[in-house]
């Protein structure tokens, strides 16, 4: 018997509301960047204006479109140098807390040792401060006791060490899938912990890995706070505090800002579709039973 | 090919005793298979022959060596594990030669070695697939080639067949003996299914878990050749372990005189085997066991000495070829067998069979071992 599924048009109305609310900022900085000019109205009201042209003058479309904000941003800006500054920050970031959470979390996994439970306990608290508690000490330890203000290396110890727990807890519980039979069955045909972890278990992990690594990488990318208090000279600004450079005090170029944080929102989306090829469950198939 | 030797073999996890006392050997080229009841450690102590367990006391040697510190992947040893354990990301023809690459060894070697195992066991077509796409068979045999690509000196196997249907498990049986009877490499061979370990091995060695009221008892219950644990099991464990159904086993006493067993109000004449240890019992409560095959219908069989004995039907399973009828005689149960499937009784018809005297087992009630 074929029975009418009920009506899901007042479900749908509700989505398209809700999804339109959630995508017209992002339409805005978008018509923003396009516009070609700085000012945030992007439309030019008659003194008197219509209804019409009132309703026109929020719909998140300039009247002229123009690249003109994304040339300068990057010619006349240091932009692409903040880029560049953020792209080696976030990367080295990403390889180092990668692999650090890789090998914690294994040993975490298949280790027994004293202090194993307190420790996942101590990341999982770590996590629970809000980052701004930490901007003082962490000031204080980076750029006054290891001179580390303004460099690369300081602020890629502080992301990775901030992403660490997350992603050990997130590679921790998928090692835990991976059946110990194929690492003793390994070891039987005699490889060593480290042919074991490189060769059989990393390969195994590549889904977790590639979230952990998109994680890490999305920590150090859009970090501000703690950019902007560790790199005060202008040349060693990162994308984010860049941003923020043009709409500061004395400064209002939206439309710069705008084509800009269209430009770093860029790598992430990026990143992103290159990390889906993954995202595949089922990598431990056929091994067992 | 190697020997292996268990002294005083002990292993416990913090204070639970799970091995104690494990004294015994596997001679070089044997197949030896541990059999017993789920939690008896049959595994725990292949995983200590195989390394990946540590021994808590005792001495365990392969060869002329003492192993207790041995890392594995210097016991020259492999290892077919019940998941199989294949490497789920590689193919099959580098899961066979993972163990050989990273042993350093020349290529074309590896591709050579790699070739004969894969033809001993038909899985040459298979060699670029990945375990995903094999079936449980084809990922056993791939499991198999695992193990004898290295040459060992010892194969060790965790109930490799237990994941395969019932006509597979069969065939694969025949194929590891086969296989190990060509090698002849020393066999450790775990299984929960007495009829692998009868068809399969040479001798096999009976486990039970350790009982908490028996301290001094090892978890080795008797090792011999399988005739040996089905003709002359060494006590009652074994005696209802091996065999199915289970052998019978009822309370009976040693007559006064020595001549005879008396079963409830029967006096069944013992066996020349028996005859001394009955002189030396008389009067004594025995266990006797009997197996089921030794209960018969009178007109069927033609036996020497029978004694008849009447009960109360039970249950009667027909089999086709036989038919497996469980008695109820004073209470105890008693399971024979007739070729005849022409009338039977139903449950609650009292029913008369014979017991084949000569085939009888006695066992001390108290300390459960075989009288001799
Ligand atoms: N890590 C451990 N800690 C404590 N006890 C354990 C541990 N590993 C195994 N045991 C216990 O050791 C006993 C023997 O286990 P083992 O796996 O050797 O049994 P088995 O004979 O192989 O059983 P099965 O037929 O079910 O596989 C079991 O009672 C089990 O509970
Ligand atoms: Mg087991």
């Amino acid at each position: 018997m074929v029975r009418r599924e009920p009506s899901h048009l007042w479900m749908h109305l509700a989505l398209i509301a809700f999804v339109l609310v959630t995508i017209y900022p992002v339409l805005w900085v978008l018509a923003l960047a396009f516009s070609g000019q700085q000012s945030v109205g992007i439309i030019d009201l008659p003194a008197d204006p219509s209804f019409f042209e009132r309703l026109r003058a929020i719909l998140p479309f300039p009247e002229h479109f123009s690249v003109k904000n994304f040339t300068e941003v990057w010619t006349e800006q240091s932009f692409g140098r903040w880029m560049l500054n953020s792209a080696v920050v976030s990367l080295l970031t990403t390889g180092l807390g990668v692999f650090l959470a890789c090998t914690a979390a294994y040993a975490f996994s298949r280790f027994r040792f004293p202090g194993r439970n307190q420790g996942m306990l101590l990341f999982l608290v770590s996590q629970m401060f809000p980052g701004t508690l930490m901007l003082i000490p962490l000031f204080i330890i980076i750029v006054k006791w290891l001179g580390l203000g303004n460099t690369y290396f300081g602020l890629v110890i502080v992301y990775a060490t901030t992403a660490i727990p997350f992603c050990v807890w997130m590679m921790k519980g998928y090692f835990d899938t991976i059946p110990i039979d194929i690492e003793e069955s390994a070891v039987i045909d005699g490889a060593s912990r480290q042919t074991i972890f490189f060769r059989i278990i990393l390969p195994l992990a590549k889904p977790a890995i590639a979230i952990t690594a998109l994680f890490s990488f999305m920590t150090a990318w859009n970090e501000f706070i703690l950019a902007s208090v560790f790199m005060e000279a202008e040349a060693n600004y990162t994308a984010p505090v860049g941003l923020r450079f043009f709409v500061g005090g004395f400064s209002a170029q939206w439309g710069y800002f705008a084509a800009g944080s269209v430009l770093v929102s860029l790598p992430v989306v990026l990143l992103f579709l290159y990390l889906q090829k993954y995202l595949i469950s089922g990598l431990t198939a056929g091994s067992v039973k | 090919m190697a020997a292996i030797e268990f002294e005083r073999v002990s292993k416990r996890y913090g204070d639970v005793e799970i091995i104690r006392n494990l004294n015994f050997g596997v001679k070089a080229g044997e197949f030896m298979v541990f059999v017993g009841p789920s939690g008896c450690g049959k595994s725990t102590t292949l995983r200590m022959i195989a390394g990946l367990e540590t021994i808590t006391g005792g001495n365990l040697s392969i060869g002329d060596r003492v192993v207790n510190d041995v890392h594995p992947k210097d016991r020259d040893i492999a290892m077919v594990f019940q998941s199989y354990a294949l490497y789920p990301h590689m193919t099959v023809y580098d899961n066979i030669a993972f163990g050989l690459k990273i042993r350093k060894m020349p290529d074309a070697e590896v591709r050579k070695r790699v070739g004969e195992a894969a033809a001993i066991l038909g899985l040459e077509p298979l060699l670029e697939r990945k375990p995903k796409a094999l079936s449980g068979g084809q990922r056993q045999r791939v499991a198999l080639g695992r193990a004898i690509v290295r040459n060992p000196s010892v194969f060790l196997f965790d109930e490799p067949l237990s994941n395969l249907d019932a006509e597979l498990r069969v065939q694969m049986r025949s194929e590891i003996s086969q296989l190990q009877r060509r090698l002849s490499t020393t066999t450790v061979y775990v299984t929960h299914d007495q009829i692998e370990a009868m068809t399969m091995g040479h001798r096999i060695a009976v486990m039970r878990p350790l009982q908490a009221d028996q301290p001094e008892a090892s978890n080795l219950m008797q090792c011999g050749t399988p005739m040996e644990l089905y003709d002359t099991p060494a006590n009652v464990f074994v005696a209802r372990f091996i065999g199915t159904p289970r052998m019978n086993m009822l309370p009976a006493r040693i007559a006064d005189d020595g001549s005879t067993v008396q079963l409830f109000d029967l006096n069944l004449p013992v066996s020349a085997q028996f005859a001394e240890v009955a002189r030396n019992q008389r009067g004594r409560p025995v266990l006797l066991g009997i197996r089921s095959e030794h209960v018969g219908l009178a007109h069927e069989v033609d036996w020497n000495g029978t004694v008849a004995i009447e009960g109360t039907a039970e249950m009667v399973e027909p089999l086709g070829h036989e038919v497996i009828v469980h008695l109820m005689v004073n209470g105890e149960n008693l399971i024979g067998r007739q070729r005849s499937h022409a009338g039977l009784p139903q449950p609650g018809d009292p029913y008369r069979m014979v017991i084949n005297c000569e085939a009888m087992h006695l066992f001390d009630p108290a300390t459960e071992l075989r009288l001799q």
